[in-house]
């Protein structure tokens, strides 16, 4: 029973309830108390995880049911501080929908936990665990404004389909139980690796599996509550959803998929590059079409997991590993470089919100520049980095993971390289679209502004810009780290 | 902190410095502090050319520093006698920029003078780069700002102008980026620009690569048929866009050529030799039949600016010294002429808000001063002798001549062509009598507008009369350039 290895979870766990219960006993309206108690417990945590970063030897705890290793550290710590961003933005907004409450705060918690559970299991069953503990969380939060019809039937959504899909993964682990007699990741890919397991059920189970990492990622064609989740949500409960999830659903995979069934690579390599195609795509012609700030966002979600998916499937070529850590660190840095965009453009769209008037609409962003050219600005760093331009973030984790299709030097790569740049090329469209809205159009009369009493927040916002930028310039630290965190779990 | 880093990072730290500090309430103080921003940068490229060894080869003023550790990227800088030419005229193009918006520009000018300073230090990162992906990176970097400034201060369909631009040149960057990718791989982990110079590549290999870089810069030089973002980009952008695109920015493309497309597939370079030739005649001849029908003066200058890239490519693509060098000597000597040319018509626009040929006539009359450096620019477009236009054409000319009678045949209609269509332009604008109320009410050019054309004067009559600093300097480079193309890679 290895305690040390949990700690960061045993912490989050205990403040999640203590919080649950402080927060019975807060009056402040403003929530104070619980706002900063909950700040200091994930600060807390992301230190934990921060300090396990480094350790030389992948540990596992609780049976070898958990495994305490850099990847897992490194997804938890960057989940943690994209949930700490999140509810830093979320605060001023919540409050002004009623939903400042100390449920909203507990059940992050409770969400991040999941995540963090999710990103270091080393059983099948732990996975499940983590994964209907964030996702229960995530869908009681998106009906957290009880009194929105359009928040609700989005929790709906979530609730169900999310349900399915979980459905799906489950029964597909039940069928991989079935072939390899184990429910241990390790144990798992040691019978797949030796030819013991029946083969067509291995597939069988694969292919559920498959759509079921499909599902949490929002990928093509399981692809459809993206849309209407992220604009039906809060926006809040929207970053909420699009941020750490997305690391925790690259966590499962790395662990289901690689550490597990890497025997079984060729097969969900092809299925990925489906998914990644179609992912492109949808995502990106569907974008253009929106009016709906939110909305295009999702679909700009799609797409960049579409490009994320590439990287996954230049692992195994022709039979050797020797890309495999070149292609899932790419994959990563890619899914980190996002999350903190992503983290950044609904921040901006959730400042820009106020009491009775969302910025939903992308024209509400119209003649921003000369309403406040900082937040302009921030918001063109990330339309542009979503797009891969340089100098931005974004560039760079595109340019990983054309890297790693074009060194496998297999001409379906390199086709998939070439197609995901020309598409590329059409999703730069409607990122240049909210650019010219907020440079070269005038303000319309009941143009949102920031507000003045979100002083804390909007210096968040423009760090948040700056970092994009700055990775833009300097990216090399975070590659590394990336690198060296994949590289040191596969080894194991 | 070497000299090529000062002369990229001034600029753009001072760009952003404006943009950060920079208020409607300040612009009178945004518009020194960006005057002395660009002759500070510009003053900071001149040691470059003093310090030039004339008899090396190599690259000089060299900065390697490791940049990204994960695929061995270096900011590698450096200038050979191909690109310090380029340095200095992206600095002093700024300058000219920076004094032509003073008064025309007057909401957000500190983002203006922001934005064209921080593209003046990337152009000149660009021509400076030794590091594949630090190229790409400045490359790309530099559609950002002029997209912003068409967009914001252009004319009625600058949208459309500024989308069309972005999105044409994109385009063609992404299958360079694959290209690039593709040469990281080959040459076992490396971005190094002189070491893919050395690699050796089968043919099929080459040419995948050459219609790459193809496809990138001959929609940034531009080359026929993917020009027609550049009719659009040039009107539709304010003056100092419309400058900086013709001056520079097209000449990012050209310089691309000489730089990855020639080195670096010479078999394929010359083995689809007959294709650049083939496009840049096209280019010279029909581009300049497009010419001489435009209504629209900017459009005008804008094929001519086409047409005379066209030479520029022809050049390069005749693979002879009096090719490559006489390509590289139009390139400047454009940049100088076509940049002034844009300012001219800057010039009447400002007055009469009408870039139409038909809104003008007799401006000698009310402008002789101003008329006065119009033609002469207008002559050093035709390619007048003692003009730095005639000096780059020559020397293609003839060496298009002793690579094929008939093909310098071709390419010397230019001089008829740029001959017709601009002195017609200047006919019907500035000569004959004063056509309408408007062209009777104008008043000559101040100081500043006098300083800006002066200076660009002094160049192109400095360039046309004693050609031979900018030649000997380039020497070192495009003979061994010419020399390693000549040498087959497979």
């Amino acid at each position: 029973m290895n305690w040390a290895a949990v700690t960061p979870e045993i912490v989050l766990l205990t403040m999640a309830c203590v919080i649950a219960l402080v927060d019975l006993f807060v009056t402040d309206e403003q929530r104070r108390p619980t706002f900063w108690l909950t700040q200091a417990s994930l600060a807390v945590v992301a230190l934990l995880h921060l300090a396990r970063l480094n350790s030389a030897e992948s540990v596992y705890a609780m049976q070898s049911m958990l495994v305490s290793d850099p990847l897992g550290h490194l997804l938890a710590f960057f989940a943690t501080v994209a949930v700490m961003i999140t509810i830093a933005y979320a605060r001023s907004y919540i409050g002004a929908r009623e939903m400042l409450k100390g449920e909203f705060f507990t059940l992050s918690l409770f969400s991040l936990l999941g995540v963090c559970v999710m990103v270091s299991a080393n059983n099948f069953l732990v996975v499940y665990l983590g994964l209907e503990l964030m996702s229960l969380s995530l869908y009681a939060l998106t009906a957290l404004r009880r009194d929105h019809g359009t928040s609700t039937e989005a929790a709906m959504k979530y609730f169900v389909l999310g349900a399915l899909a979980s459905g799906f993964l489950l029964y597909g682990l039940s069928m991989m139980y079935g072939a390899t007699g184990s429910l241990d990741i390790p144990r798992v890919f040691e019978v797949i690796g030796k030819g013991q397991a029946n083969q067509s059920v291995l597939i069988f189970g694969l292919v559920f599996v498959v759509a079921g990492l499909a599902f949490k990622f929002g990928a093509a064609p399981f692809h459809m509550w993206v849309p209407d989740v992220y604009h039906g949500a809060p926006t809040a409960v929207t970053l909420l959803i699009a941020g750490a999830p997305k690391l925790a659903a690259f966590g499962m995979t790395m662990r289901l998929l690689v550490e597990g069934m890497l025997g079984l690579a060729t097969d969900w390599q092809q299925m990925l590059s489906v998914l990644a195609v179609l992912s492109l795509l949808i995502g990106n012609l569907a974008a253009i079409a929106q009016t709906n700030l939110k909305r295009m966002l999702a679909y700009s979600a799609i797409a960049q997991i579409g490009f994320m998916l590439l990287a996954l499937t230049a692992g195994v070529v022709s039979g050797n590993t020797l890309s495999a850590g070149n292609a899932y660190s790419s994959a990563l840095f890619y899914m980190a470089v996002y999350v903190l965009t992503t983290l950044g453009t609904f921040g901006l769209v959730m400042l820009l919100a106020r009491q009775g008037f969302e910025c939903d609409e992308i024209s509400d962003l119209a003649g921003l520049n000369q309403r406040s050219p900082w937040m302009a600005g921030v918001m063109a760093v990330f339309m542009f980095s979503l797009a891969g331009i340089p100098p931005t973030a974004g560039f760079y984790a595109k340019l990983s993971v054309l890297q790693a299709l074009i060194t496998t030097n297999h001409p379906l790569h390199l086709w998939l390289a070439v197609f995901a740049v020309l598409i590329s090329l059409i999703g730069a469209f409607y990122y240049l679209r909210v650019v010219k809205l907020m440079y070269f159009d005038e303000p319309t009369a009941d143009a949102a502004a920031p507000s003045e009493e979100g002083g804390g927040a909007n210096a968040l916002l423009a760090a948040n810009g700056a970092a994009v930028l700055l990775l833009g310039i300097l990216p090399g630290g975070l590659m590394t780290l990336c690198s060296t965190a994949i590289l040191r779990a596969l080894a194991t | 902190m070497g000299l090529l880093s000062v002369a990229i990072w001034l600029p753009i730290l001072s760009g952003a410095v404006l943009l950060a500090i920079g208020r409607d309430e300040n612009a009178h103080a945004v518009r020194w502090l960006a005057l002395v921003a660009a002759v500070a940068s510009f003053l900071v490229t001149l040691p470059l050319v003093t310090g030039f060894d004339l008899a090396s080869a190599a690259m000089q003023f060299q900065e390697n520093l490791p940049w990204i550790e994960r695929f061995k990227v270096n900011y590698h800088l450096g200038v050979d006698g191909i690109s310090v030419w380029f340095v200095l005229l992206t600095a002093f193009i700024t300058i000219i920029v920076v004094i032509s918006a003073w008064e025309v520009i007057t909401e957000r000018v500190h983002q203006y003078m922001g934005a064209f300073l921080i593209l003046s230090g990337l152009m000149v990162g660009v021509f400076c780069a030794l590091d594949g992906l630090l190229f790409y990176v400045f490359f790309e970097a530099t559609l950002i700002p002029m997209y912003i400034i068409i967009g914001m201060w252009g004319g009625p369909r600058r949208v459309y102008a500024a989308f069309k631009f972005f999105l044409y040149t994109l385009l063609g960057s992404l299958l360079m980026l694959v290209a690039l990718l593709y040469l990281y791989y080959k040459s076992g982990g490396s971005f190094e620009i002189l070491d893919w110079h050395k690699l050796p590549l089968p043919l099929s290999a080459q040419s995948l690569l050459f219609f790459a870089f193809f496809a990138a810069f001959s929609v940034k030089v531009p080359m026929w048929p993917v020009h027609t973002w550049l009719p659009d980009a040039h009107v539709e952008a304010p003056t100092g866009g419309s400058v900086v695109l013709a001056a520079i920015m097209l000449k990012l493309g050209a310089y691309g050529f000489l730089r990855f497309s020639l080195p670096i597939a010479p078999d394929a370079s010359r083995h689809w030799d007959w294709l650049i030739i083939a496009l840049s005649l096209i280019a010279v001849l029909y581009i300049g039949l497009v010419a001489l029908v435009q209504q629209d003066m900017k459009k005008l200058v804008a094929y001519s600016s086409i047409a005379h890239m066209g030479f520029v490519t022809l050049g390069f693509f005749i693979f002879s010294e009096l090719g490559i060098s006489g390509g590289i000597v139009q390139m400047i000597s454009h940049g100088f002429i076509s940049g002034a040319m844009f300012l001219c018509i800057g010039v009447l626009y400002d007055r009469v808000h009408s870039r139409e040929i038909a809104s003008y006539g007799g401006v000698v009359n009310t402008m002789p001063t101003f008329t006065a450096f119009a033609v002469f620019f207008a002559m050093a477009n035709c390619g007048l002798p003692g003009t730095s236009g005639f000096v780059g054409e020559w020397m293609v000319i003839l060496g298009t001549v002793k690579f094929n009678f008939w093909l310098g045949l071709l390419a010397a209609t230019t001089l008829v062509f740029g001959a017709a269509y601009t002195l017609w332009m200047v006919k019907r604008v500035y000569f004959g009598d004063v056509a309408n109320a408007e062209v009777k009410a104008l008043a000559d050019i101040n100081s500043r507008e006098f300083t800006m054309l002066a200076l660009l004067a002094g160049a192109v009559l400095w360039m046309g009369v004693y050609p031979k600093p900018f030649t000997d300097v380039m020497h070192r480079s495009v003979t061994q350039l010419i020399q390693h193309v000549g040498q087959s890679k497979l």
